[in-house]
């Protein structure tokens, strides 16, 4: 088990009281598992992601376990996370052009970056060179600024770079949103490429476009208003969901092949419940097909055949 | 009813404008009332650039384009202000397109005030009523409200009404779902769908082909500027003739079929930068760009 998560909670402060963005989250990754992470915006899947590696100013840790490699991570204590950081786990951020220092050139950056974590950089250099090569890009990118390289080839630098280290856990957090589809196939199929390689053993791509993850997700979670919807392997979400929101979220998917002169497509109605204040019970009974009385209660996160979650009191009987 | 005549864009780039970038190249198509023609093509394909040309937000530099019959390149005052009347935008992102500071409903004021002074208090509601209900909103929840109490969806659509008020044809949808979450993109689609069968015209432009494909009639597809293949979308989706087509085609995730089914395509030569590829029509309103 390479990531285990227990029922982590985190908040947002803000003047109007405290946002539950992540409100009771268990879930685990094996090692060597892709693991994706969908939903719509606002459903709190970057929050998730960030609190893995560093909370922002505005995050509030509530309570919670995050073990990875039977270590606990001590993610409600900043300091104490540097040490994993970069090592252990990793974040390829959704812009990463903006991630990339401006000023220095690639080389550089990345030399200041391994001292900071107190490396020698002459090992690290080469091997950084090597994986360059790996993703299709020559040397000559450590003599470049960010500003000499298109979007996809700054997008692999920065994947290169975060795991350089061969970090166990590697958060990619939409970083295929802002591609072009032949590059975006490209972006994608390096992430299996890194955990194939063993540079990394274990990875959450989180995402809002579910027919990416089919392609390089072992399994797939779904999350829905701070709380976990579904989880289960790729074909099973893909092919059998349980949960009403899934299943919604997938018949709203215009693919190639599929016109609305012949088949029209819907939409889920309404929208993602306010976190401020989130209704008691299930909180996708206000926009359910199925709710019913029961969906007062919170439905609990369960197993339904194994290794098949769902949190939904009619996961069983639909 | 409107037409690109052999329209081409250059940028003028480097220090004194020295450099030339073709931006798009000889492009021509028509769209007819009631219908919908994409435009797909990946970043830099020169899309967004004949977006803008058609709403002239940037002068053209060869070409025409001709709405109803007058070309619209040498339109000024009262006639440009005409044209808007009837050709109208709408961008990528709802949260930059309003501005914070004025309630959302402040879009449909300067309306009124531009083309509709004359129109009284009362009927003026009435038609913006009627505009927001073809866009699927209920008034009640959406006017007087600021922009970040709206989600994207909602702020679309009164964009979408806002072109409603006037007597529009011509519709130019740039990106307009692209940062919408999947969940309520469908139902803009779809809005779109049922403009389109009151007879509007819609220029709808995507870098994804999957929403190209379920809404349009007629798709083009651009590459470095200049159209590639062009045709009705059965056939240009159907049978893709191009080889960049056909490899943008396999490169789009879908759920049915995974990347390693899909026999990969060969590499595509680097089109070279001078020439304009020559269209050569292949079969009933399908055309290939030669290779």
């Amino acid at each position: 088990m390479s990531l285990a998560v227990n029922d982590l909670k985190v908040y947002y402060r803000t003047l109007a009281g405290d946002v539950q963005a992540l409100d009771g989250v268990t879930f685990s990754v094996a090692d060597g598992e892709i693991m994706g992470l969908a939903g719509e915006s606002g459903c709190g899947k970057s929050t998730l992601g960030k609190s893995l590696i560093r909370f922002d100013t505005r995050m509030r840790y509530v309570s919670g376990h995050v073990e990875l490699d039977g270590a606990e991570l001590p993610v409600w204590d900043s300091e104490a996370m540097n040490p994993f950081r970069f090592k252990q786990v990793s974040l390829i951020p959704q812009y990463a052009m903006s991630a990339l220092n401006p000023t220095r050139k690639i080389g550089r950056m990345t030399k200041e970056l391994l001292r900071s974590r107190g490396m020698g950089s002459n090992g690290a250099m080469s091997e950084l060179s090597r994986r360059l090569e790996l993703v299709g890009l020559s040397d000559d990118v450590l003599d470049m600024y960010p500003i000499e390289l298109s979007g996809g080839m700054k997008q692999r630098t920065v994947m290169v770079i975060s795991t350089l280290l061969d970090p166990s856990l590697l958060i990619a957090d939409e970083i295929t949103s802002a591609l072009d589809v032949s590059t975006q196939k490209a972006v994608a199929e390096t992430l299996v490429g890194f955990r194939d390689r063993g540079f990394v053993k274990s990875m959450i791509v989180i995402t809002h476009d579910l027919s990416i993850l089919h392609q390089i997700a072992d399994s797939i979670l779904v999350m829905y208003a701070g709380q976990l919807a579904e989880k289960a392997p790729t074909e099973t979400i893909v092919n059998s969901p349980r949960h009403p929101y899934t299943r919604l979220l997938i018949s709203s998917l215009p693919e190639v092949g599929v016109r609305y002169a012949e088949k029209k497509l819907a939409g889920i109605a309404g929208r993602p419940p306010p976190l401020l204040h989130p209704p008691r019970g299930c909180r996708f009974a206000a926009r359910c097909p199925l709710a019913a009385a029961m969906c007062a209660q919170e439905p609990p996160f369960k197993e339904v055949e194994p290794g098949h979650l769902v949190a939904c009191w009619k996961a069983d009987g639909c | 009813m409107l037409k690109l005549e052999g329209i081409s864009k250059v940028y003028k780039v480097g220090a004194f404008g020295g450099a030339a970038l073709p931006a798009v190249r000889d492009v021509s198509f028509e769209v007819a009332p009631g219908e919908v023609v994409s435009l797909i093509g990946e970043s830099g394909s020169g899309k967004t650039t004949i977006g803008r040309m058609i709403l002239r937000l940037s002068p053209i530099t060869e070409g025409k384009i001709i709405f109803n019959g007058v070309d619209i390149s040498t339109l000024r005052r009262r006639k440009l202000k005409g044209y808007y009347r009837h050709v109208q935008g709408v961008f990528q992102d709802p949260f930059s397109s309003y501005n914070p500071i004025f309630k959302a409903d402040h879009i449909f004021a300067t309306i009124k005030d531009a083309f509709f002074p004359g129109v009284s208090g009362h009927e003026w509601q009435h038609r913006l009523d009627a505009s927001l209900e073809a866009v699927g909103l209920n008034p009640a929840e959406v006017l007087g409200k600021f922009p970040h109490q709206l989600s994207g969806g909602q702020l679309q659509r009164l964009l979408v009404a806002r072109a409603l008020l006037l007597e529009i044809e011509i519709l130019v949808a740039d990106e307009i779902i692209s940062m919408l979450d999947a969940s309520t993109r469908i139902d803009v689609l779809n809005l779109l769908a049922d403009l389109k069968e009151r007879g509007l015209g819609i220029v709808f432009i995507t870098h994804d082909l999957s929403l190209g494909n379920y809404i349009s009639d007629k798709t083009v597809i651009l590459r470095h500027g200049a159209i590639v293949e062009m045709g009705a979308t059965e056939r240009v989706f159907g049978d893709p003739r191009h080889p960049y087509t056909r490899m943008l085609l396999a490169s789009v995730p879908q759920l049915h079929a995974k990347w390693a089914e899909i026999e990969p395509e060969p590499d595509l030569p680097e089109a070279e930068q001078g020439e304009t590829p020559r269209l050569v029509e292949i079969g009933d309103d399908h055309y290939v760009a030669s290779i």
